[in-house]
């Protein structure tokens, strides 16, 4: 598999708990999943995708975890349009 | 170098500890017993008077934000609105703070004390404006940041509103820790503060709640210096009660001791908060019931010792509003005032409308906050990826809303009607889970005395009240 080289910024994973070793009374569906935590920053090693590896945070913390994202970008945006928006504000008022 | 164990349970009995380190105040110095402590000596003892307080926000951009006059709006509440009826309604527009919302307020003083103090850096758990406004303030005092944030759900699929408070933290240089859905955020807290020796920015400290007394302290000076009297009613949006008793103190300290504190949250009532599945169907990730009512009725369900932020005791009233109804009046914040600003800032417009219609004519109600909208924030987008959650999203009357099921919003702005809600309720079920915490044998004279003015009532009052649990 293709290595991401050394510096390139990456998202990895991390299970922080697995489904047993999490907090007591939680509801069901969330008792059955682990707790994870996904983290960016600058590989500290060549690593392909899924691997194990180090990152250097922005702030200079290293952490390890599994190689998720390379570049990891946001997308978010405004949702596309919802029509029912459109007319508030400028119709009659009364109902 | 010993390993520590950093089990869930291992980190969690090592809580206190971790807190005294991480915020150089101890709690015992204040407490009296499991349910009372010495608040006001809490509070006196940050160090700061308020006008100190702004002159140290005045330095990272915090504070002196405008207080504009809704005319349009007002106007339309006027038209269906009983004969001299139809209070003005005033906002302060604190979208205008150092990243965007009142938040900045709370996160400067615990930004200053922690440069002051030798920390390097700060952290805070927080899916909300809070994260960014901590990144913001720790970027200006060169402080490193690192924000915790509860973001995705087992699909990995995260809230648009939380990916860009996300995105707004890494923005301003925070390390940003997301998380997958969990009350373990906590644990996760404590786990970091550990590992880095950095400042615990808790949203619940005093230093937090202190930053935002300048708000209720700024309104009040500027309704005097214009119109020569004191705010009517404030409607504040209440989560975990921060805003409220900040606010309400702000107000207090400058003479509004007449002024009616309004609480607003949004009704997301039958949505667990802490379910994988549940997370993604609500369009609020704050200001919500999920907080607002949990935190009234026991505050110190948080990441300190004792909470500072206390709404009870300063309450009068408390309303609820649907999703529909928020949506709605934000767009019209829009349309009618030419504002743009997210919707969580504009739960408390929501509920002014319904205020402002039973209020007299020369009266003055100030919803004391807004915050910035954009992508992932605006509204447009929130019910966008409600309807592709499966939630169904139409016109109609806001009464027919469900949370998780069906966002309606209103056809009319006389629809918009917030449900207020029964406080003597809400004060009863804090003495239950007073008793719950600690026996009532046990409770002594402090005990008591505390609790009254926690629920803003009086001692014979509790007395009454607890025979009866």
């Amino acid at each position: 598999m293709e290595k991401i080289k050394t510096g390139t910024w990456v998202e990895i994973e991390q299970i922080v708990l697995k489904p047993e070793e999490r907090a007591s009374a939680l509801p069901e569906d969330t008792r059955k999943v682990p707790y994870v935590l996904h983290v960016s920053g600058f590989l500290l090693e060549d690593a392909a995708l899924g691997q194990e590896a180090r990152i250097k945070t922005v702030i200079g913390r290293e952490l390890l975890g599994k190689v998720l994202v390379v570049n990891p970008s946001y997308t978010h945006s405004f949702g596309d349009t919802v029509p029912e928006l459109l007319d508030i504000g400028l119709e009659e008022s009364e109902c | 170098m010993l390993t520590q164990d950093m089990s869930y349970a291992a980190v969690m009995t090592r809580k206190n500890e971790i807190m005294k380190a991480s915020l150089g105040i101890d709690f015992n110095d204040y407490i009296h017993s499991p349910i009372s402590f010495d608040f006001e000596r809490m509070m006196h003892e940050t160090g700061y008077t308020i006008e100190e307080i702004a002159k140290i926000q005045t330095e990272t951009k915090v504070g002196n934000t405008p207080l504009y006059e809704l005319r349009r709006l007002t106007e339309e509440v006027r038209k269906f609105s009983d004969p001299g009826k139809g209070a003005m309604i005033m906002v302060k527009d604190e979208a205008a703070n150092a990243s965007g919302s009142f938040k900045a307020r709370r996160a400067s003083i615990s930004a200053y004390v922690a440069a002051l103090k030798g920390y390097k850096g700060m952290i805070a758990a927080s899916s909300g404006n809070y994260g960014a406004a901590v990144a913001s303030q720790a970027a200006q005092r060169g402080l490193k940041c690192i924000i915790l944030q509860e973001v995705f759900d087992s699909r990995g699929v995260g809230q648009p509103e939380i990916i860009e408070k996300g995105r707004a933290c890494e923005a301003y240089g925070a390390e940003t820790l997301k998380l997958s859905v969990g009350p373990e955020l906590f644990y996760m807290l404590l786990r970091t503060l550990e590992e880095t020796g950095f400042f615990n920015a808790s949203l619940y400290t005093p230093f937090g709640i202190r930053g935002v007394e300048t708000l209720g302290w700024e309104i009040a000076h500027q309704i005097q210096d214009r119109y020569h009297k004191a705010p009517d009613a404030v409607v504040i949006t209440h989560a975990g009660g921060g805003n409220l008793t900040g606010t309400a103190r702000g107000l207090q300290a400058a003479g509004c001791d007449q002024t009616r504190i309004v609480a607003c949250s949004v009704d997301l009532g039958g949505l667990h908060m802490a379910s994988d599945t549940d997370f993604n169907k609500k369009s609020f990730t704050t200001g919500h019931t999920g907080f607002g009512i949990p935190f009234a009725t026991w505050p110190d369900r948080v990441d300190v010792p004792r909470n500072a932020a206390r709404s009870l005791r300063y309450m009068d009233e408390y309303q609820l509003v649907t999703q529909g109804e928020v949506f709605y009046v934000t767009e019209l914040l829009t349309k009618l005032e030419g504002l743009e600003r997210g919707p969580a800032g504009n739960i408390s417009l929501t509920a002014a409308v319904t205020l402002a219609r039973q209020m007299d004519r020369d009266q003055i109600v100030v919803v004391q906050e807004t915050e910035y909208t954009g992508a992932g924030k605006h509204h447009n987008s929130q019910l966008s990826f409600a309807r592709n959650n499966g939630i169904e999203v139409r016109r109609g009357d806001p009464k027919e809303n469900i949370p998780g099921k069906t966002i309606v919003i209103p056809e009319c702005l006389e629809q918009v009607w917030g449900k207020v809600q029964d406080i003597d309720k809400l004060r009863n079920s804090y003495l239950k889970n007073a008793v719950n915490h600690y026996p009532l044998t046990d409770w002594d004279g402090y005990d008591f005395e505390f609790l009254a003015a926690d629920i803003k009532k009086d001692v014979d009052w509790v007395k009454r009240q607890v025979t009866r649990i």
